[in-house]
């Protein structure tokens, strides 16, 4: 059984004159010890689907249809007190900026020995241990000494440390990070992200990265999801996705990297920008943007087909495959 | 924290010295008091003469010097009308005074706390709406309307608390007249405490509400959720504590409304206080126990504000940081 299971998740934000979609249609399941990415631009919807899946989607954004499986429960049908239960113990999150995240004013100490004791009943002194023990694990030089520290006397890679720790307190089956080490110094990234992939890896924990930084990524997710404006685009495995782009968006995001190679070349973009969630073209969401767009591409919304290499939601893709299946029946 | 303490009182004094040469200031602005201490048939030169005994023929700096020189010595002048330190007169009235504002304060942070808490995290939910449009029109009605209708419908239809005066008062340690150890001490506290009360809650329960309403909105909020933290924790532990950093600042500035208020109150009230005191004392041009309260008063608000600013350092682990520093 997949650890995880969403599929075909809506998620709506009800806006005083209409209802937005934020999310429409996402699947994708998660197994044990896997670590998936999940890319696009700012807007995409990411975040939203991070934040769904521990059903915290701040208001006016809510669930409308749709299921999130976490093995055999379902958890768009919790209710707050067994969200509770789940949030923080099965799946933890860690948030894009460190210098938010942590409550300024309460300790270190608090806000770790906090989370153990809402989920499990042990002495403070236990709990101290425990969580001295995570900043130890998290490479946080004189652990006892930061316990009783308030997050301000912390630098920023710091802070993302001991957010880490904290979510190690409970051994979770899940980490879902949201952009983890965007707000970090690029030094600081290299070692933050090498010390989430070996937490992952030695604890066997899940991973879903978000994050538009396909150079992260690369380093990370065994699979990727490619996604834009609200919609999944392309999934597959990560080497193939960079490799061997389907999708036209993709191919663009690619394209979009800095090389080193060539000195004094312009850096290539994707014409445009992503729509916002009140004016999404009609068709596929991508046309506008799009260099290969046909006129079904404007009025048709593309299904989701496997390509051979990844799962590709684009007439493009779906028309070659069609013109090779015809081809192989013409040989035969 | 001494070199905080060390720069607390230098900045007191200073303040001190202004309110002083303020208060003073007023004194001869005021009228003039040999007019109503002596009867119609005393002459000019007599009258003159008395004005020569109390110095008021001198100049301005040289009275204030006078002034000062007894002041730092605790002799604030004497009263006309009393015959005695001015300061005494005003020291005895203190404890009705401070227990009224005690009390209304006690009140104030009991109620509003969760009153503005309760409409931060169910804004929708009817109860709160009607706290917002009762604290609106809390905001608008003037004191004296609210403590006419207290003593209406509180003492006169219901017959339920008296509305003038302190009451039967015990003595403590020979130096504090309370009337909190009574019980009918209390009753004649209850109307005007409420009603100094109702003066000063509207803004703090708006402002709980606003300031906890943003708190609630932050990352640190979405990620104590995250945690799986249970709702009562994250509402009164994470969000309440840092709603109450600019709320404790507001609250030391109102304490300087609540002197205000006092004024107005205890003239109502009948309630034997300094504000009442004070009251009296500008209408019979009684200058030196004027400017004794205001300089009373204005002692009262300086160490309250730096209570206030070290309540704060407490409760924000940054500042405490801010003040090794400098």
């Amino acid at each position: 059984m997949n650890l995880l299971s969403v599929s075909h998740l809506h998620v709506n934000f009800h806006m005083k004159e209409q209802e937005l979609a934020a999310l429409i249609d996402v699947s994708f399941t998660l197994n044990r010890g896997e670590r998936i990415a999940i890319v696009g631009e700012s807007g995409a919807g990411k975040s939203v689907l991070g934040f769904s899946i521990v059903n915290l989607i701040g208001k006016p954004g809510y669930i409308k249809s749709g299921s999130i499986k976490l093995e055999n429960k379902e958890i768009t049908k919790m209710n707050l007190r067994q969200l509770q239960e789940v949030r923080g113990k099965r799946i933890a999150m860690i948030f894009q900026d460190p210098m938010m995240t942590l409550n300024p004013v309460l300790t270190i100490g608090d806000q770790l020995v906090e989370t153990i004791r809402s989920h499990t009943k042990i002495s403070y002194k236990d709990a101290r241990n425990i969580a001295i023990e995570k900043l130890h694990h998290v490479q946080i030089a004189s652990p006892e000494k930061r316990f009783d520290q308030y997050p301000h006397e912390l630098s920023g890679g710091m802070r993302q440390r001991v957010i880490i720790a904290s979510v190690l307190l409970l051994n979770p089956d899940i980490i879902i990070a949201d952009e983890p080490t965007t707000a970090l110094d690029v030094t600081i990234q290299a070692e933050i992200l090498q010390l989430l992939l070996a937490i992952c890896r030695d604890n066997g924990v899940a991973l879903v990265l978000i994050s538009h930084d396909l150079g992260v990524v690369s380093k990370v997710a065994e699979r990727t999801l490619v996604m834009y404006a609200g919609h999944v685009v392309e999934e597959g495995p990560t080497l193939e996705i960079i490799n061997d782009p389907q999708h036209p968006y993709t191919q663009g995001l690619l394209n979009a990297l800095p090389q080193m190679t060539l000195p004094g070349q312009r850096l290539n973009q994707i014409r445009g920008s992503m729509p916002s969630l009140a004016e999404r073209p009609s068709g596929c969401a991508f046309h506008p943007r799009c260099p290969y767009a046909t006129q079904k591409c404007r009025q048709e919304q593309p299904r989701f087909i496997y390509s051979g290499v990844s799962s590709v939601a684009c007439f493009l893709v779906e028309d070659m495959l069609n013109e090779f299946a015809d081809k192989d029946k013409e040989a035969s | 924290m001494l070199i905080f303490l060390l720069r607390r009182v230098m900045q007191a004094c200073f303040v001190m010295i202004i309110i002083s040469l303020i208060s003073f200031a007023i004194q001869d602005k005021l009228g003039d008091p040999v007019q109503q201490m002596v009867g119609m048939s005393v002459s000019q030169d007599e009258r003159n003469q008395i004005r020569n005994e109390l110095g008021l023929n001198d100049g301005f700096f040289l009275q204030y010097w006078r002034f000062a020189e007894g002041a730092i010595h605790g002799d604030l002048g004497t009263s006309y009308y009393y015959k005695e330190p001015a300061l005494d007169v005003i020291l005895e009235k203190l404890p009705a005074t401070l227990e009224l504002a005690f009390c209304s304060i006690l009140l104030v942070i009991l109620v509003a706390t969760p009153c503005g808490v309760l409409a931060a995290i169910k804004p929708k939910h009817i109860l709160s709406r009607l706290l917002m449009i009762i604290s609106s029109i809390g905001l608008s009605v003037p004191i004296f309307i609210v403590a006419i209708l207290m003593v209406y419908i509180f003492s006169i239809e219901l017959n339920m608390a008296p509305s003038f005066g302190r009451g039967q008062t015990v003595e403590i340690f020979g130096l504090w007249e309370s009337g909190l150890f009574t019980k009918d001490g209390l009753k004649h506290l209850l109307l005007p405490s409420l009603t100094l009360a109702i003066a000063l809650m509207p803004i703090f329960v708006r402002l709980i509400r606003a300031e906890m309403m943003e708190v609630l909105q932050s990352e640190y909020i979405r990620f104590a959720w995250s945690k799986g933290l249970s709702a009562r924790r994250i509402y009164f532990k994470h969000a309440l504590k840092n709603t109450m950093l600019p709320v404790i600042t507001v609250g030391g500035i109102q304490a300087g409304t609540l002197v205000a208020y006092t004024i107005l109150t205890e003239t109502i009230f009948q309630w034997p206080g300094m504000g009442f005191l004070f009251m009296d004392a500008v209408s019979r041009v009684d200058t030196p126990l004027v400017s004794a309260y205001l300089i009373v008063v204005g002692g009262i608000f300086v160490i309250t504000n730096t209570f206030v600013d070290l309540i704060y350092g407490l409760v924000n682990p940054t500042v405490r940081l801010a003040s090794h520093g400098l």
